[in-house]
């Protein structure tokens, strides 16, 4: 009956050796390859140092004309702008400006890293069933595996610091934007593939001419995604050292600050709301002239 | 047809739509049928054995009810669907036999397709459809302007250059999908019921454009349709499919005077034969009482009105100035009675 109430695992001992040789594995593996990881994501830490810099440097005046004049641009909607405006004279009166400069430059950067990589592979997707059915299962490992177990790896590989808070952004971040790139383009209508293919479109001229075009509200909709689920992110980031409103909020849930807390969430929800609602309206002016409309 | 050019011929054309095409093709070429095929091996039968031979110059129809494999069919000659076995040939050169790049290269100059539902690119406006054929082509933005407007204006849709197709309605759209077809000027231009979707006084317009447009550009046009009428009005010459198979070829007067099986009797036998007959077709020897010539090409229904408003009962038929004979009254009523009127009994048109 005992081999029924408990299951017979493979024994303490051997899962010791197991997880001892896994261990000792990775370590090796990050001592001798380390170094090189590091300096291939050098050129992106310098990116991200550059534009955190720049953020903070500039006066901010500057800063909020600027991002007025780009929820003006997205939008078209003096609501937006007006929004915009005051949420961030309250975030710099509050004492955050810095903070909220280092997470803008944080997400802006992982925003970027995630198009350049997820657009690319949602397209590979949409033209392989056969890469769709690797690439697949890879993002439900990505969006549903706990932050915390691919942090471990990452910080042993890369230390503490910005890069790999920006790779555990992107790793959690790039999902829904290869999901929706790659729905996308399978969704484009077969009737118009045909027809481009009938006028001898070469496989370029399509992809480019025809697929990325009409696949654009749902690649839109997928980099709205991203940004959303990057400033989910903020807060796990700080914990392996990445600057910016998730510190406080961190300090704050290890010390019982109610307020300080308060704060920079709310810090984060508006720069959600401002970034969602902006790049929405502008996905949805994309669309616009092509839903009809004006009828002649 | 004054000559006998052939632009387009299908040969032995097979297609097998299923797991392993290749394997039950034998079968098909032995006479198995559409049904034995789908209950014996679960492929389905798209074409069998099609032979068509396609005149330079004419407005070819391929008519079928749906299911027919008419769209099959037509999106073999630029081959958007591989065949399983047989042969098309466009002026001399094996279309089977092209690489991808002359593929591309036929499809881009030497034939262009109208959809039945447009399938014109949503982000783009008219004018930018118009030229999608020549986008494609890489032809000069000048040269492309010129060509596009040209065509679009032929359409009768200039001014509407900067509208975006759902802007339009369905026949405009049509004409935008009729200019962009035309604006590559391939001499080929195959239209998979390319007026179908639009309502029936928009059909006949679009008909009328596609006739009116046909008479300067003599282009070998391939039509698919389902509606009868439709293709006796604008088919030079017209082949009808059934289960994937052609059942009858020839011109308008001759299916509607020898329907070649059941099939086709029933499908004619709805139609206004009075304005599909040509004199030609009942005229005998002889001299008419009256004084009245009319040309031989004359449908029954515009004879009838001449010999009413002139009160005669008969005419003189010519062709090319040459009296060939005499046409009644009474053989115009014979031939447009309906074929399964049973109470005469005999088939007077015949």
């Amino acid at each position: 009956m005992d081999f029924l109430t408990t299951f017979p695992d493979i024994g303490r001992q051997n899962l010791r050796d197991i997880k001892k040789s896994v261990d000792a594995t990775f370590k090796d593996f990050s001592r001798s390859y380390g170094e090189g990881i590091e300096d291939f994501f050098y050129p992106l830490l310098k990116f991200l140092v550059f534009f955190e810099k720049l953020l903070i440097n500039t006066p901010w005046p500057i800063i909020i004309a600027v991002l007025a004049g780009l929820a003006w641009l997205g939008s078209r909607n003096w609501k937006l702008v007006t929004g915009t405006i005051i949420s961030f004279i309250i975030i710099g009166a509050l004492g955050m400006w810095k903070d909220t400069m280092a997470t803008l430059a944080i997400i802006s950067v992982a925003t970027l890293v995630c198009i350049a990589v997820g657009i690319p592979f949602g397209i590979w997707m949409a033209k392989s069933d056969r890469m769709q059915s690797i690439i697949t299962p890879v993002l439900d490992i990505m969006q549903t595996i706990p932050s915390f177990v691919y942090l471990i790896p990452v910080v042993m590989l890369l230390g503490l610091g910005k890069v790999p808070g920006l790779l555990a952004v992107c790793v959690y971040a790039l999902p829904p934007l290869v999901r929706l790139t790659n729905l996308g383009i399978r969704l484009v209508d077969r009737e118009i593939l045909e027809a481009a293919d009938a006028f001898g479109a070469n496989p370029r001229q399509k992809l480019f001419g025809v697929q990325i075009p009409l696949a654009l509200p749902n690649i839109f909709a997928g980099i709205n995604q991203t940004i959303m689920m990057a400033l989910a992110m903020v807060v796990i980031a700080s914990m392996i050292g990445v600057k910016g409103l998730g510190v406080p909020v961190l300090q704050a849930v290890q010390n019982q600050y109610l307020a300080l807390g308060l704060m920079n969430g709310l810090a984060i929800v508006a720069l959600a709301i401002i970034f969602d609602r902006v790049s929405q309206q502008y996905g949805k002016r994309l669309q616009k002239h092509r839903e009809g409309g004006h009828h002649e | 047809m004054s000559n006998n050019e052939i632009k387009v011929e299908i040969k032995n054309l097979y297609k097998i739509f299923g797991r392993n095409p290749q394997k039950h093709l034998e079968k098909a070429q032995n006479g198995m049928g559409k049904s034995e095929l789908m209950e014996k091996t679960a492929h389905v039968m798209g074409l069998c054995d099609v032979n068509i031979k396609i005149p330079a110059r004419g407005i070819q129809v391929i008519m079928g009810l749906s299911g027919s494999g008419k769209s099959t069919l037509i999106r073999h000659i630029n081959r958007l669907i591989e065949p399983t076995a047989g042969e098309i040939i466009v002026d001399g050169v094996d279309v089977l036999a092209m690489s991808q790049d002359e593929l591309r290269d036929f499809r881009r100059k030497k034939a262009s397709m109208v959809f039945q539902k447009f399938a014109l690119l949503p982000h783009r406006t008219v004018i930018q459809n118009v030229a999608y054929g020549l986008d494609i082509q890489n032809v000069p933005e000048e040269e492309k302007h010129q060509r596009s407007m040209k065509w679009l204006e032929r359409v009768g849709l200039g001014g509407f250059e900067d509208n975006y197709p759902s802007q339009l309605s369905g026949g405009m759209q049509q004409r935008v999908g009729l200019a962009r077809a035309l604006a590559t000027d391939a001499d080929i231009l195959l239209m998979d019921e390319a007026f179908s979707a639009l309502d029936p006084l928009i059909r006949t317009d679009m008909q009328d454009i596609l006739l009116k447009l046909q008479e300067e550009l003599h282009k070998t046009i391939i039509f698919i349709t389902h509606d009868l009428d439709e293709a006796l009005r604008i088919g030079d010459n017209i082949a009808i499919l059934r289960d994937g198979s052609i059942v009858q070829q020839g011109t308008p007067q001759e299916i509607v005077l020898k329907p070649a099986d059941d099939y086709v009797a029933d499908f004619i036998k709805d139609i206004n034969r009075s304005r599909v007959l040509q004199l030609g077709s009942i005229t005998h020897d002889g001299k008419a009482e009256s004084n009245i010539i009319l040309e031989r090409s004359t449908t029954i229904e515009d004879a009838i009105q001449s010999l009413r408003k002139a009160n005669a009962n008969d005419a003189n038929v010519i062709h090319e100035g040459n009296s060939i004979g005499v046409v009644t009254l009474n053989d115009m009523l014979g031939a447009i009675e309906r074929p399964d009127a049973t109470n005469t009994g005999e088939n007077a048109y015949s």
